[in-house]
Order: C-alpha cells, then sequence, then structure tokens
C-alpha cells in the first residue's frame, strides 16, 4: 500500500498565534506514523524554521535560560523531520522563496529548502490530503 | 454524499464569522454529506455551557458531529463534564485520521 | 485535481506585500497549471468593488511608487478563465451594490456554498 502523504499550507510566524502550535502537533501526529508530509510555508511561516532563533531567561519566572526551556519552532521543526525519518517517512519543508527574501529569513535550519506556489501546487497534487492553515 | 472536515480555531465571543461557519457545517449535513465539526484553539470556548454554546449544541442536533480537541479544551480548564450536550472530547489525531481518509478539510 | 480556493481575509497586509498574497498565489498556481477557481467571501468581496484606488504613500523622503492593484489582479484572474464566485450576503452586509462591481464575478447566495463545494474535490480556506 502506498505511503500516506500530507501536505500543510501554512502562514503564521512563530510567537503570533496558537495555528502553528496546532500546525506543528498536527505534523508530529502525522510524523509518528510514518506518514510523508510536505509543508509549504507561505508568507510569516518562513520563519518557523528560522536558524537564529534563541532562547532566553525569563525574569519574571525567575528562571535561567536552561531551566526557562524557551520554545524555538526552529528546534520543533527540526525534531520532526527526525522524527519522520526515524518512523520511514520524510518532511519535505519548503519555504516560499520570494516570502523568505523579503524578510531576510535566508538562515534556515538544515533539511529547508526554498520553493514557488507552483511547487504548492505540484506537493497538493503528490498528495492525499492538503490542508490550508492561513493567517488572519 | 462526501465527507466534510471542518475545523474552527475562531471561536464566537471574537468572531463573528464563526456562526456563518457552523451554518455552513449544518447546511453541508443537510445535503446529505458525513460532516465532522472539530473546534480546536479558542474555537473550543462555546463547548462549556455558555453565552455562545448554541452554535455548536444546534450543529449536533443537525447531525455534525461535533469533537473539540481534548488538548485545547484541558489547556483552558474545561473539563470533559462540562461539555454541552451533543459535543465530546477528541485527541487531535482524529483530523490526522480523516485528513489520511481523503475528507474535504477546511479550516476556519 | 480541482481545486476551490476560498479567499476571505482583505486588506492584509497588501500595502506591504503590492498584492492580496493568496490572489497572487492564485494566479502564480494557475500559471503552473493548477486547475483552480476563488470564492470570495467575508471582507475579500471588496476585491470586486470599482473605483479602488491607493493614495500616495510615503514615509519621510521615501515615496512608495508601486500601489497594489487588487480589482485589476481579480480581474486578471477571471481573464485567465478562473472563476471568481462572490457570496451575495458578504456583498449586502457591506453596503455594497450590485452595480458598485465589476463585471465577471459570479455571484451566489450562502445557501448555494454546498452545491458550489460539491464540485471541488479540494477546498482551500484562506
Amino acid at each position: 500500500m502506498a505511503k500516506t502523504t500530507l501536505t500543510f499550507a501554512l502562514m503564521d510566524p512563530p510567537y503570533e498565534d496558537a495555528r502553528s502550535t496546532t500546525a506543528l502537533r498536527l505534523v508530529d501526529i502525522a510524523a509518528r506514523r510514518g506518514y510523508n508530509v510536505n509543508v509549504f510555508a507561505y508568507e510569516g511561516a518562513v520563519f518557523l524554521p528560522f536558524a537564529l532563533q534563541k532562547p532566553h531567561a525569563n525574569a519574571v519566572h525567575g528562571l535561567d535560560v536552561e531551566a526557562e526551556d524557551h520554545p524555538q519552532t526552529r528546534e520543533w521543526v527540526a525534531a520532526l523531520i527526525k522524527e519522520c525519518e526515524r518512523n520511514g517517512g520524510r518532511l519535505d519543508w519548503l519555504n516560499c522563496g520570494l516570502c523568505v527574501d523579503e524578510r531576510g529569513a535566508g538562515d534556515s535550519i538544515p533539511g529547508v529548502r526554498r520553493g514557488t506556489p507552483a511547487d504548492l501546487w505540484k506537493m497538493a497534487e503528490e498528495s492525499d490530503n492538503t490542508l490550508v492553515i492561513a493567517a488572519k | 454524499m462526501a465527507k466534510y472536515l471542518l475545523i474552527e480555531s475562531r471561536d464566537p465571543f471574537d468572531s463573528n464569522d464563526c456562526a456563518h461557519f457552523c451554518l455552513l457545517a449544518e447546511r453541508l449535513a443537510a445535503a446529505g454529506n458525513d460532516v465532522t465539526f472539530f473546534p480546536v484553539q479558542n474555537g473550543v470556548l462555546p463547548a462549556r455551557s455558555g453565552a455562545q454554546s448554541k452554535l455548536l449544541a444546534d450543529l449536533a442536533a443537525a447531525g455534525v458531529v461535533v469533537l473539540a480537541d481534548s488538548f485545547a479544551l484541558a489547556e483552558r480548564g474545561i473539563c470533559t463534564d462540562k461539555l454541552i450536550a451533543g459535543v465530546a472530547a477528541a485527541p487531535l489525531d482524529i483530523v490526522v485520521d480523516q485528513l489520511a481518509e481523503g475528507r474535504k478539510a477546511i479550516w476556519h | 485535481m480541482k481545486t476551490l480556493n476560498i479567499v476571505e481575509s482583505a486588506y492584509r497586509a497588501t500595502l506591504e506585500e503590492q498584492d492580496d498574497t493568496i490572489v497572487w498565489l492564485t494566479h502564480a498556481m494557475k500559471g503552473a497549471g493548477a486547475k483552480i477557481d476563488v470564492l470570495m467571501r467575508g471582507n475579500a468581496v471588496s476585491y470586486v468593488v470599482r473605483g479602488q484606488k491607493v493614495p500616495p504613500l510615503a514615509f519621510g523622503a521615501r515615496q512608495q511608487r508601486m500601489s497594489p492593484r487588487l480589482l485589476e489582479d481579480v480581474a486578471g484572474l477571471i481573464a485567465k478563465g478562473v472563476a471568481v464566485y462572490v457570496v451575495n450576503e458578504d456583498l449586502v452586509e457591506r453596503g455594497i451594490e450590485r452595480t458598485d462591481i465589476i463585471d465577471g464575478p459570479i455571484p451566489l447566495v450562502r445557501s448555494d456554498l454546498p452545491e458550489l463545494l460539491d464540485k471541488y474535490p479540494r477546498v482551500w480556506h484562506w
């Protein structure tokens, strides 16, 4: 039986809306099942795997950097790429190239590639299903 | 008959458009489609009895399967015994299940 | 697979992007061979209103020379053979009369949506 492939189109930048986390939770479930997962990151979502994200301490919590364990979506994406591989699938994360350029978001973690809307269409055509999670 | 998955991330306290999305779910069900309505994030807020719960109650009464994300419910302190009739808690896995089966999936 | 792109958000960062990013995306995918139509609903119905014009925009001495042309972009989709539907109630609720909109969009009412969605194996809501 052919491997299930799901495509997600994301638009939100990290740290702005609950949609980013929900989207990555969905990718996580698919990754644990060994599905192939495509992500087309459009607009602000190209910052989800941005390599220059840095953790910080939190004086309000009274915690140092290590104890605070501040979420960095680049780490979550990297872990999802590994989780897909571990379960026999693959996560193909495509950042919209023009969105990257206008934001100066070119420093992505390994495993992220540039693409165009034509790639989104191609991914969708080759997938069992596609879910668009748009920004508002 | 087609199968639909409607995922509601917005809540009617913040967005007037929730009513339109619920009405779309009702109409899809009335047209004979198999419809799951899955509130996530703040979309689960009307699952607890309150001023806006009628939207979800009406959906359930119309034959729409209403499943609220258990993670979002727990995050907001909404215990399952506080859910209105017709709404059940469910893991987000349901969304991936239904995507994998090829349902038409619409995120709102 | 035939896809219906539902556009709801309107004027979201259009001054910075010089486009509605979903109308632009639709153009780009159509150019790549996509079988795609568009439903304008919510605030996006305003994109088919005649007479949209962005006033001059400047920040200090920096004059922004190129503005978005949203109406032309939607008309361009129609010219490429993309069916563009608009929800009539969304027009009426916003005080937009039929004479205010360009020729070409296909009006429908909310109760028509299940039948419309039935025609498309894939539905994307933006």
